[in-house]
């Protein structure tokens, strides 16, 4: 597990100093995410140690949402200003966005299998 | 027996473990709550311990600082369960490879609309300069998202808090919305979740399958790169300052 912990976290630092030098405008754990990925591809294999770590890590990812979603206690003055502007456009804005998203791509794959099916 | 307690008091409130541990009790008391309402979606865990913390500060007359300098310990986590991610797509890859093209175009409709749709709706409500450019990256994990924020001239910690807001709405509603979209296919589902919902719709998606997992978690890392090259242009194309 600890040395689970180490290449997760390796591959972290390695990403931010890469996003530091290169001033690519992509978060550092993404890169990080990227190059494991590329590191499993490459290796062809999945060691056990690490894909349990990652997963009790992910199976409570929302746990880690926690600390920065109480932020909510600094923004009062805020939200009694604004809530309502805030609170239509967070809800219909995340509403929207999966009904797009979801209806886009399931056209697209409806699109290609009829291609298959007509060809 | 007073001078104890208040001893006693001033000496956890000064250390971070006091709230480092009431983080983890709160979010495995959320838990219990959603399991015993029989999983109900508007029992939602994360909802209920940040509400549940929220009163916590306030009754006790705690500070945002004081608390985060023991929860950040778990905040910090955010960052390696990023790099996680990696795991569940390369599990998934041949899937993801197959779903290619519906993949690119839908993670672009969806990324636009999430930014247009939250800046247009917040500025037609009348929200000020600051809470727009504060919504802008809200469908992104955290850490990107008070990133981006930041450097457009939002407000970090308010994204934060939206981020957050936003993905508990996904992880509600949108597996009902799904559903009445005749949406079966459960990549497809995944991948709408994590694109307009991050890591809390993530952590749902996990709920309905594994594949719909890999897809949101897929999504989440697709989305934080998209979102972090599109905002600043939005914004600038906008004329949009503070």
């Amino acid at each position: 597990m600890i040395g689970a912990l180490a290449i997760l976290l390796g591959l972290q630092l390695v990403g931010e100093v890469a996003v530091q030098l290169s001033g690519v405008p992509i978060p550092g754990p993404v890169v990080g995410m990227v190059l494991l990925f590329l590191a499993l591809r490459w290796r062809g294999a999945l060691p056990d140690t690490l894909r349990a770590t990652a997963e009790t890590l992910l199976s409570h990812l929302s746990l880690l949402f926690i600390p920065a979603g109480v932020g909510i206690v600094q923004h009062g003055a805020r939200l009694a200003e604004e809530w309502l502007a805030m609170t239509v456009a967070l809800v219909l804005s995340t509403l929207i966005t999966v009904a797009v998203t979801a209806l886009v791509m399931k056209a697209l794959i409806r699109r290609r299998d009829g291609e298959r099916r007509d060809g | 027996m007073d001078r104890i307690f208040s001893g006693i008091w001033v000496y956890l409130a000064g250390s971070p473990l006091l709230w480092l541990t009431v983080t983890l009790a709160v979010y495995l008391a959320g838990q219990w709550l959603f399991r015993r309402s029989g999983g109900r979606a508007l029992f939602n865990p994360v909802a209920l311990a940040i509400t549940l913390l929220v009163l916590l500060l306030l009754l006790s007359g705690t500070s945002y600082a004081t608390y985060f300098s023991g929860a950040q310990f778990i905040h910090f986590l955010l960052g390696p369960a990023t790099v996680a991610l990696a795991i569940p797509l390369y599990l998934h890859w041949e899937r993801v490879r197959w779903l290619f093209l519906p993949i690119v175009v839908g993670l672009l409709a969806g990324s636009l609309t999430a930014i247009l749709s939250a800046m247009s709706l917040a500025w037609l409500l009348g929200g000020s300069p600051r809470t727009l450019l504060s919504l802008a990256p809200k469908s992104v994990t955290t850490p990107v998202a008070m990133g981006i924020a930041e450097k457009i001239g939002g407000l970090p910690s308010l994204t934060a808090v939206l981020v957050i807001l936003t993905g508990v709405v996904g992880a509600v509603a949108a597996p009902a919305l799904l559903g009445w979209l005749q949406i079966r296919d459960d990549a497809v589902k995944g991948f709408a979740i994590g694109v307009a919902a991050h890591g809390i719709g993530t952590a749902r998606a996990f709920q309905i399958s594994s594949l719909a997992g890999a897809f949101a978690g897929l999504a989440i890392g697709l989305n934080a790169l998209l979102t972090a090259l599109l905002v600043p242009l939005i914004v600038r194309l906008l004329h949009l300052a503070v």
